[in-house]
């Protein structure tokens, strides 16, 4: 490919457009500035997502027919924010929720847009939380259970650490995949990487900002993924 | 009064009758060994009497008390049953210690320097002195065995259940546990053992309960059981393991 593209016609059209080294030096620094705010979005809403996912998670494996509701609750929420793509969530809550015309700072689209991505990534780690807490075999409950654990000790002190333990890499997996999807907020107003490409872009009526934003994309996920791939070894190893 | 008591139960799990209607009363002090062949229902017996499986018919009295009312909450009275598993079934992200003393900070509220004289005091009786920082996959078999024993021991169990708990052990491990159980015989805990060590169960036990289809098919003294077995089955059953 490498040696195939320069020959084709429009190669150095191309080249000006999107590989020009004066555009790139000029925006470089611009886009590392609202890169921080992707990584401030990423870095708010991922705890929250833990949290949410952990407890819908718990939702789900609830076992009381009393709570069944509670339980019915973790799986239609799943099914929903499972099924809809991110960028309708974002589309729907970043403009749906300030058009209630709440006060300041209320009609934020970093708050709702945040909202959106947490409500949505939370349903995915839900899943991976609850695999994780099936993957624990039977047999660590009824140990807990003959010693007189209450059910909600079991799973907080016994369940609970070794199944959040086993699924790290695919959360790793999962926060990945967020980190990129960030750059969606940028459709509803907050002015991170993807929209500070889109600006430059328009300005110098060049296409090598987003480039630019792509290398910053990968300085971050690849070593990330490499981290995820080696703890899921590490764990695959251990295991056998 | 007997201690533990089982009238008449009736487990199944889906079409499988796995207990038929079991009478099985243990007194205080006893040493009651279950036998029979796989799938004769001697863990699902034991797992009914400590209300890990809940029963289908019948009912389990424990001091004088029925104990398999609905609705009753089974915690308190698992907190005085104590079980030990085949499979050992420690916590392995917990060393040796955490697993022992998990139960009984948890539900009977004592810290850690409170509970760890006693504690201490259990891994030292049986050996174990050493490996209370060790966490189970760094412990033999032997040794794995030895700490659940500890960790149900903990709670002040009035009775223990022992579930086939020399099965998953390679065989010259099986001494060191078995010892530990001799030690408990003789320290007066009563004790239902499911068990394939013939051998044990003929030294040591007070009654011996061939368990056959579901149903106690012949129960007396091991001098009884093991000596003179009346039913054909049994007969068959102690030819094949001895």
């Amino acid at each position: 490919m490498i040696l195939l593209v320069p020959l084709a016609p429009g190669w150095e059209a191309v080249k000006k457009s999107f590989f020009n080294a004066e555009v790139f030096a000029r925006t470089f620094p611009g886009l590392l500035e609202a890169f921080l705010l992707d990584v401030a979005i990423f870095a708010w809403s991922a705890p929250l997502i833990f949290i949410l996912g952990l407890l819908i998670a718990l939702a789900r494996d609830v076992r009381a027919p009393a709570l069944y509701p509670l339980r019915l609750f973790g799986i239609v929420y799943t099914d929903i924010f499972r099924g809809v793509p991110v960028i309708l969530v974002i589309y729907l809550i970043g403009f749906g929720v300030p058009g209630l015309g709440l006060p300041r700072p209320w009609n934020s689209p970093y708050i709702w847009g945040t909202v959106a991505l947490v409500l949505t990534y939370a349903a995915y780690v839900a899943e991976v939380f609850r695999t994780g807490i099936e993957s624990i075999h039977q047999s660590q409950r009824s140990a807990a259970a003959s010693l007189g654990l209450s059910s909600a000790d079991t799973m907080r002190f016994v369940i609970l650490p070794q199944a959040v333990r086993r699924v790290v890499p695919a959360n790793m997996n999962l926060f990945i995949a967020l980190q990129k999807d960030v750059a969606l907020l940028s459709f509803i107003g907050p002015v991170e990487i993807f929209r500070q490409a889109g600006v430059y872009k328009s300005l110098l009526a060049n296409f090598t900002p987003y480039v630019g934003a792509a290398l910053i994309f990968l300085a971050i996920t690849i070593p990330a993924t490499r981290y995820a791939d080696y703890l899921l070894n590490r764990q695959l190893r251990e295991r056998s | 009064m007997p201690k533990l008591e089982a009238r008449g139960v009736w487990k199944s799990f889906g079409r499988n009758e796995v207990c038929r209607g079991i009478d099985l009363s243990v007194s205080e002090g006893e040493m009651v060994c279950l036998i029979g062949a796989s799938g004769s229902g001697k863990s699902t017996l034991l797992r009914c009497l400590n209300l890990l499986e809940p029963i289908d018919d019948g009912e389990i009295w424990l001091d004088g008390m029925d104990i398999s009312t609905p609705g009753l909450d089974p915690q308190p009275v698992r907190q005085r049953i104590g079980m030990v598993f085949q499979s050992f079934n420690l916590f392995p992200h917990m060393t040796a210690v955490e697993n022992v003393m998990l139960a009984p900070s948890r539900v009977k509220k004592l810290t850690r320097d409170q509970l760890l004289p006693e504690v201490s005091q259990l891994f030292g009786r049986f050996g174990l002195t050493d490996r209370m920082q060790h966490y189970p996959d760094q412990l033999s078999g032997g040794q794995q065995q030895r700490v659940a024993i500890v960790r149900a021991l903990a709670m002040r169990p009035e009775i223990m259940l022992f579930d086939e708990i020399t099965s998953a052990l390679d065989p010259e491990l099986v001494g060191e546990v078995l010892d530990v159980l001799r030690q408990l015989r003789n320290e007066g805990m009563t004790m239902v053992l499911a068990t394939h060590e013939m051998g044990f169960a003929r030294e040591l036990a007070d009654k011996v309960c061939f368990l056959d289809q579901g149903v106690i098919l012949e129960e007396g003294s091991p001098e009884q059981v093991f000596g003179a077995p009346e039913k054909d089955r049994t007969r068959a059953f102690l030819k094949r393991v001895l």
